[in-house]
């Protein structure tokens, strides 16, 4: 069994509203000095795959087809034997 | 003419589409996002919602539902389809239409009547109006910012896939746009709601030229 952590983020660029909200909030309450703020998500999945190479080719094809829209967001990820 | 309505779990502008295809003269039926054939059908519209509850990102889901391929299919066809609000969301997600939609700017929903320009007045849902022209339709929206790269934008501009574009920027929208169609003209996404206006009791009837445009048998014939 193989356990992915999926981290997509907005890429560098995009504008990133829900980010600037948070940044908003955070100097409101009295944070200073920050810079940028930026949100994405965190997922995790969990398969069943032959081999690390084959857990990776599997993550890496469901981040291109669902889990993040390339044309806004970026990917990374890490997988483990658990 | 028959028009198939695409009913995906969280649709919610489904029997308003109907309803309104119906006060122009056609016909529509539900089509449920299960079903696996249009055929019958002369048009088709992906109505407004959130399929399922918006999940991961706008209209992520909803493309891999089964009559997805066969939208593809049918829209390879150069037959005529429309997708409104989250339709057109699901529309960039399936790559039928180009770019995205992202967070309002202002991150807040917006629901009010919007003035838009018609910037291409050539594709099967826009023949009933002229380039330049301007309409006044509801939006109700949280996620419309629409964005391209900015080369993909040049290449959308250069080739005329600009349809409608915001009078005034409501949502952060790259370049004003509130509406595209793919390079052949038979696709259309946009945010506002024609189907919300197609008689006086509810504000205005500009929404009707938009869905009659195909219903006259315009939109099939020049595709």
């Amino acid at each position: 069994m193989w356990k992915a952590k999926v981290e997509v983020m907005p890429k560098a660029g995009v504008l990133d509203p829900q980010g600037k909200a948070v940044q908003g909030g955070l100097a409101t309450l009295g944070f200073a000095g920050l810079r940028d703020v930026r949100v994405g998500k965190l997922i995790e999945l969990r398969f069943e795959a032959e081999s690390r190479e084959a857990a990776r080719t599997l993550v890496e094809e469901a981040c291109r087809k669902l889990l993040a829209n390339p044309i806004i967001e970026e990917y990374r990820f890490t997988v483990e034997e658990v | 003419m028959r028009v198939g309505v695409i009913v995906f779990p969280g649709s919610n502008c489904d029997a308003d589409v109907q309803w309104a295809v119906e006060q122009v003269g056609g016909r529509a039926e539900f089509v449920w996002h299960q079903a696996t054939s249009l055929a019958g059908f002369d048009a088709v519209i992906l109505p407004g919602g959130f399929s399922y509850g918006d999940y991961l990102r706008c209209g992520a889901i909803a493309r891999f539902s089964p009559i997805m391929g066969e939208v593809a299919r049918f829209a390879g066809e150069g037959r005529p389809v429309l997708g409104i609000c989250n339709g057109f969301q699901i529309l960039t997600e399936a790559g039928l239409l180009p770019g995205v939609l992202r967070r309002n700017a202002g991150l807040k929903f917006l629901c009010r009547p919007v003035h838009l320009r018609v910037e291409n007045a050539d594709t099967a849902w826009t023949r009933g109006l002229q380039r330049g022209q301007v309409l006044r339709l509801p939006i109700a929206h949280g996620e419309g910012n629409y964005y391209a790269d900015p080369e993909e934008l040049a290449e959308l501009e250069r080739r005329g896939q600009v349809v409608f574009r915001y009078v005034t920027n409501p949502n952060g929208s790259v370049n004003n746009i509130a509406g595209v169609c793919n390079r052949e003209g038979n696709v259309v996404g946009m945010m506002p709601h024609p189907e919300r206006a197609v008689t006086a009791l509810l504000g205005g009837e500009d929404g009707r030229r938009i869905l009659g445009a195909v219903l006259s048998g315009e939109g099939v014939r020049a595709c």
